[in-house]
């Protein structure tokens, strides 16, 4: 592997105008993405601030630190920043934005105007919500639940809701940016079977986003117009049905968690290229698993009503939908581990959140099968094993996801070199301290300890205590890369285009890369992970 | 620091011993793949670590038979658990014909339960060990949901809708009570206790109270009042189809569909007479919207039930 040559280049897309008005109004996919950057990381503290409260109240049984509506407003607002601005955004807009043009040989998105309305779209979005944050909170769960929503909850359902609803429109946009752009803008010789399992992924996301997000921003705007005009499409006195709002808010909210989570995947495929320095185990099975998540994944909505009052059959139908699932993500994580044998398998950073990821993403997913199987889901749902679960698959997997491909890219997007030891030492911080937060709610959700309680019987305090101490520590671990981070963007080492001795598009090109990506479209004749491998093997 | 501290929930039903072998097969099939997964890969990270920066891994091509065999082995493992866990929700689901049956409303923030001999309780209900008991539930505001940890069982209760759910206590004991679905400010105080009692005990506490007498005949004094029985007559002379023996009964429909005679249907009849009126009569009913409170209404449900068919009844 040649040694790459190390310089900061002159011109590149950071140093391509000066002054606020050159970032509000770029065009540049790269700079939209650091606009993302920006934003989705203010909310993923906000929200964190809340789980922080949240934590510190469940360290006593009684509630005693906040009152019960408070309470009730900090898990809500905690699920909504974190899910709607957070997760669902994360990995396509930030990384996504940054990376797919580039990927392909592609000069922007295609549509480079579209891209930057999507992010002024989703601050509104998130601006609206905030408001209702600030002007007294909103209590019905990220869930919008009717009728407590619609008829009895006080809180600023109305605003909260808008917001939610045109963030959507920011997704559906950003969905549709990337199918264009995957379809029309890949460079000469960019097969869709030369593509990095990245795009596979966010293609398969974008479909997701584009196909889903409707239904979802029409759900809440039945909840607005129940709430202000009482249509009674979801009350039971005049003939409406609760459970109606529960179909239609799964019906997107399930496929939700593969938005947050196929992106995810994308990276760990290329953090396991790239740090074993070989192919990814398996191509076209990857490719095709993520196709069919996206697939399958908007047909288990009913999984989350189990206990609703579904019927018997309803629910068995759900239920082996559900575990068909289970088949394709089961695939990813043998095919992720296959790659690492006989590899050239390094512990930088990026690798250390890549294992991290498929072994909490294991544990997520096996979980999953527990609620999966009805009669099992019955007790275990809507107590702390659900929360668990799902922290295991949102924040163990698309959090590290979402870290470790940070990582390997900052040096792309920044230019320059974070300190190796701090990040080291980072990612060892949020393993742990994300297993002590959240392994013993599997233990405290199987003793039957509901979720959204504000206080809780004396006997569940030692698994609460160990929960909160690990948040504790899993904040550390969320603060210090912000620190080295920043730091590194002024006294980082230069990093040279590939710092990593990776292949793929975005390391032929100068890091930071110029506006236009590449010097001049780049023809490809290789395939995707083409490490010019020394030894080759055939197995059946 | 462990005292008190419990790892595991206790088994108080018939139910708890199923769901929780359930529980230990998958515990175990997820700890054998957990700990593969993290064997192999802290295995090959550490034995294929990259000791030459230059280095490249071996590359593999193929590999159809793997993909397969890791592609059908957790199908497999997969059609098991639904299978299991679907037998275990049949039985949830399917409580048996003889249950010693209990109204629920779940308000805002309180469980009320009402016994069929009368007895009234809130956020606590007594029930006898070793017999199957079914709750009979709905709510008068928002969606609730009764949660028994130790008898592994749990239904949402929700507005306009009567939901079931059956237990067979196993031992003597007081369990918690959990209302498991977000319900609003006090939601995590909406709980209280199931209290399991031997037979015997059971019976004395049942006869220790219930001034109203049974949930019957609170309906039968209600029918009265509300003038039911002007049109609702046992001799099949009055405006309104005749009640008794109707319950359970599938009936025609003036649309032209059948319908079973079962809580929901009696409520809706009430609430909405006009929805689903019997074949042969007018939609002449008024509504009872507002006029009789969610108590009420099972009050009226039951009286309905224990009117048994009368043998010179020609039923229309």
């Amino acid at each position: 592997m040649p040694t790459p040559t190390v310089f900061m280049p002159p011109r590149h897309y950071l140093n391509d105008g000066y002054g606020i008005k050159s970032w509000l109004l770029t065009r540049d996919h790269k700079r939209i993405a650091l606009l993302y950057l920006a934003s989705v990381t203010f909310f993923f503290f906000l929200g964190g601030a809340m789980a922080v409260l949240i934590r510190v109240e469940l360290a006593t049984p009684a509630g005693d630190f906040v009152t019960d509506e408070t309470y009730n407003k900090l898990f809500t607002m905690h699920g909504v920043m974190m899910v709607f601005f957070f997760l669902i955004p994360a990995i396509p807009s930030v990384l996504g934005n940054f990376l797919v043009p580039i990927m392909i040989g592609a000069k922007d998105l295609a549509f480079p105007k579209l891209n930057l309305a999507s992010w002024y779209i989703y601050i509104i979005g998130a601006s609206f919500t905030t408001y209702s944050l600030v002007t007294g909170g909103l209590d019905t769960g990220w869930t919008f639940y009717t009728p407590f929503s619609t008829v009895s909850s006080s809180s600023n359902v109305i605003s909260a809701a808008l917001g939610v609803f045109i963030t959507g429109f920011s997704s559906i946009l950003t969905g549709l940016n990337f199918i264009v752009t995957t379809h029309r803008m890949r460079a000469p010789g960019m097969t869709w079977f030369r593509m990095p399992l990245f795009m596979w992924s966010m293609y398969a996301t974008s479909l997701i986003m584009v196909l889903g997000t409707p239904v979802v921003a029409i759900t809440i705007v039945l909840v607005a117009a129940e709430r202000l005009f009482h249509f009674g499409f979801f009350d039971p006195r005049v003939g409406g049905d609760p459970v109606l709002f529960q179909h239609l808010f799964w019906f997107y909210s399930h496929p939700a968690v593969y938005i947050m989570v196929l992106p995810a995947m994308g990276v760990i495929s290329e953090l396991v290229a790239a740090f074993c320095r070989k192919q990814v185990f398996g191509y076209s099975f990857v490719a095709f698993a993520s196709l069919a998540i996206a697939v399958l994944g908007f047909l288990v909505w009913g999984h989350h009503m189990f206990v609703a009052g579904i019927s018997v059959y309803a629910a068995l139908i759900f239920s082996i939908l559900s575990f068909l699932v289970a088949v394709p993500s089961a695939v990813k994580v043998f095919n992720w581990t296959a790659t690492m044998y006989k590899g050239s398998v390094s512990w930088q950073t990026p690798m250390l959140y890549a294992i991290g990821f498929i072994g909490l993403f294991t544990i997520g997913g096996l979980t999953g099968l527990f609620l999966a199987a009805v009669g099992l889901d019955i007790h275990v749902t809507d107590t702390y094993f659900i929360v668990a679960h799902f922290h295991y698959i949102m924040v163990g997997g698309t959090i590290m996801g979402y870290l470790g491909g940070l990582h390997y890219w900052w040096p792309k997007i920044s230019g320059r070199l974070y300190n190796e030891y701090l990040a080291k030492l980072s990612a060892a911080i949020i393993f742990v301290g994300f297993n002590l937060t959240f392994f013993p709610q599997f233990v405290v959700g199987y003793l039957g300890m509901p979720r959204r309680y504000h206080a809780y019987p004396p006997e569940f305090q030692v698994l609460n205590v160990l929960s909160s101490a690990g948040a504790s520590i899993l904040g550390v671990g969320y603060l210090l890369p912000m620190f080295y981070l920043m730091w590194s963007l002024r006294y980082g080492k230069i990093a040279g285009s590939n710092p990593w001795g990776a292949v793929g598009l975005e390391w032929t090109t100068t890091s930071p890369p110029p506006t236009a990506n590449f010097a001049e479209t780049p023809i490809v004749t290789w395939e995707a992970y083409d490490y010019k491998p020394t030894v080759e093997h055939h197995v059946a | 620091m462990w005292t008190g501290t419990p790892l595991f929930p206790e088994q108080a039903s018939t139910m708890a011993g199923r769901v929780d072998n359930l529980y230990f097969f998958l515990l175990a099939i997820s700890i054998f793949f957990s700990l593969l997964i993290a064997g192999l890969i802290v295995f090959y990270a550490i034995k294929y670590r990259r000791r030459d920066p230059n280095s490249v891994g071996e590359v593999f091509h193929g590999g159809m038979l793997l993909e397969i065999t890791w592609t059908v082995i957790p199908f497999v493992i997969a059609m098991i658990i639904f299978v299991w866990g679907a037998s275990v929700y049949f039985a949830m689901s399917r409580p048996p014909d003889e249950t010693l049956n209990i109204y629920v409303v779940g308000k805002q923030w309180m469980w009320k339960f009402q016994h069929l001999d009368g007895q009234r309780e809130i956020n606590e209900l007594h029930v006898p060990v070793g017999r199957p008991v079914k709750l009979i539930m709905t709510s008068e505001d928002v969606i609730h949901d009764v949660f028994v940890p130790a008898f592994r069982v749990k239904a949402d209760v929700i507005p306009g809708r009567y939901t079931n759910l059956w237990f067979q206590p196993t031992k003597p004991g007081r369990y918690h009570l959990f209302c498991a679905e977000h319900c609003g400010t006090r939601h995590s105080g909406m709980t209280g206790e199931v209290i399991v009692m031997e037979p015997s005990e059971f019976q004395a506490w049942l006869s220790g109270g219930g001034p109203e007498g049974s949930l019957a005949s609170a309906g039968a004094k209600l029918f009265q009042d509300l003038a039911c029985n002007t049109c609702h007559r046992p001799d099949a002379q009055g405006r309104g189809p005749v009640l008794e023996g109707l319950f359970g009964k599938t009936v025609q429909l003036q649309s032209g569909e059948t319908n079973t005679v079962d809580e929901a249907y009696v409520r809706e009849s009430i609430l909405n007479p006009a929805a689903k009126v019997a074949g042969g009569f007018q939609p002449i009913m008024p509504t009872f919207q507002g006029l009789v409170t969610e108590e009420q209404l099972l009050e009226l449900i039951e009286y309905v039930k224990s009117l048994k068919a009368l043998p010179q009844v020609q039923p229309r």
